[in-house]
Formats: C-alpha cells, sequence, structure tokens
C-alpha cells in the first residue's frame, strides 16, 4: 500500500469518528434542549480539530508501523486524488445549496451549520471512499 | 469511475530478460512508486503516453515490445 493510500485510509477514519463523536454528543442535546438553544459550536470546532490533529498522529502511526517505500506522491496518486474529488465535490455543492436556501427561508442557524458540515463530511468520506475503490480495482 | 484498461503489458516479462530487475528498480528509473508499477503490470492503470515511452526506454526496445492493445478495439 504506497503512502498516498494510507493516507486516505487514514483521512477517512478520522473524518467519520470526528463526525460520528460530533452527532452522538449533539443529537443527546438535541434530545432533552430545543434545537434554537443546543450548544453546538464548540462541539463542531473541536471535532473539528481533533480529527486534523487525529489525522496527523495517525499517519505518524501508520508510517512508524509499516513504512513505506516512498513519501512522494506520484502521477497515479494525483491522478486518483483529482479523481475522488472531483466526483464527490457535489456533495459540497448540495450542502452550500440546502445552505443557500434554509438561510433564504430562515431557517435556525443551527441547521444551516450542520447542513455545511454534513456536507464538508459527505465529500470528505465519498471522496476517500472513491480513491480507494479507485486504488484497489483501477482508475 | 472508467473500467479498468484493455492494454496489457510485457512489463513482467521484461523485467525478468533485464537481470531479474524488480518493481522497485523500475520505479526508481521512471520517477513512480513501486505500486503504480504493480498497478501497470496489473493491469489496473494505463500509463501515459509519457511514461510508456520512459518504461520502453528503460528496456531499450519499442514501445509496442511492452504494451499491446487487442485487434479490433479502436473506436470509430
Amino acid at each position: 500500500m504506497s503512502y498516498e493510500e494510507k493516507g486516505t485510509w487514514v483521512y477517512l477514519v478520522t473524518s467519520a469518528g470526528a463526525y460520528a463523536v460530533y452527532l452522538a454528543i449533539v443529537l443527546g442535546r438535541v434530545l432533552s434542549t430545543p434545537v434554537a438553544e443546543v450548544s453546538y459550536i464548540s462541539v463542531l470546532l473541536w471535532t473539528t480539530g481533533a480529527s486534523i490533529v487525529a489525522s496527523i498522529a495517525g499517519r505518524v502511526l501508520v508510517e512508524t508501523a509499516r513504512p513505506s517505500d516512498s513519501h512522494r506522491s506520484d502521477v497515479r496518486d494525483k491522478e486518483i486524488s483529482r479523481f475522488g474529488e472531483h466526483a464527490s465535490r457535489w456533495f459540497v455543492v448540495a450542502g452550500a445549496g440546502a445552505a443557500l436556501c434554509m438561510a433564504m427561508a430562515r431557517w435556525d442557524y443551527f441547521w444551516i451549520a450542520n447542513v455545511l458540515y454534513l456536507g464538508f463530511v459527505l465529500w470528505a468520506v465519498a471522496g476517500s471512499v472513491l480513491k480507494l475503490v479507485a486504488y484497489r480495482r483501477g482508475l | 469511475m472508467s473500467k479498468p484498461t484493455r492494454i496489457t503489458n510485457s512489463i513482467r516479462t521484461l523485467r525478468f530478460a533485464h537481470d531479474e530487475m524488480t518493481q522497485a528498480q523500475l520505479a526508481q528509473r521512471i520517477g513512480v512508486t513501486r505500486q503504480t508499477i504493480i498497478a501497470i503490470e496489473q493491469g489496473r492503470y494505463s500509463p501515459s503516453l509519457e511514461m510508456a515511452f520512459q518504461i520502453a526506454q528503460v528496456f531499450k526496445v519499442p514501445l509496442d515490445e511492452v504494451f499491446q492493445y487487442p485487434d479490433g478495439e479502436a473506436g470509430p
């Protein structure tokens, strides 16, 4: 497995894991508090920050356990990266479009922030999955 | 996603004919990762024309001795 493929696995796990933690905390609060009063900003920022730190730490750990031949990305890595990001960009577009409609309809900030966050998470997860499929099955 | 390539290649045979060159050695000669050579050999990745020529140059053979395309598969 190449350095970039291992990095894609780490990114997938940390992105999905951070969002799962965020959902667990915020959904717990939604059950006991009106949505307009739910405190989600600090959780969103902390889980986003934690996923970045975990991604860096995870990459170091994986390389320590199973060192790669090279840490350089080559033309195939770049093509796969472009393919994954291009194919999954629609999640960001859909999230932004949904947030725009919700803002025009004067929805609560909670929903607008969360639909944007969901769009970014789906973009990250779908992009990573597509890249991993391309690494395994071909491009 | 695009379907796997129809291009076949003789890289594995050529490597063995050239002092049992390893995938890592070939990868180093053309500036890619060993995983990319593995993917090309297994038909999971079509290299660019430039990379194809680089591979042929390493083995000092014409391009069509390294890569082959089945007859009658070309588009209009």
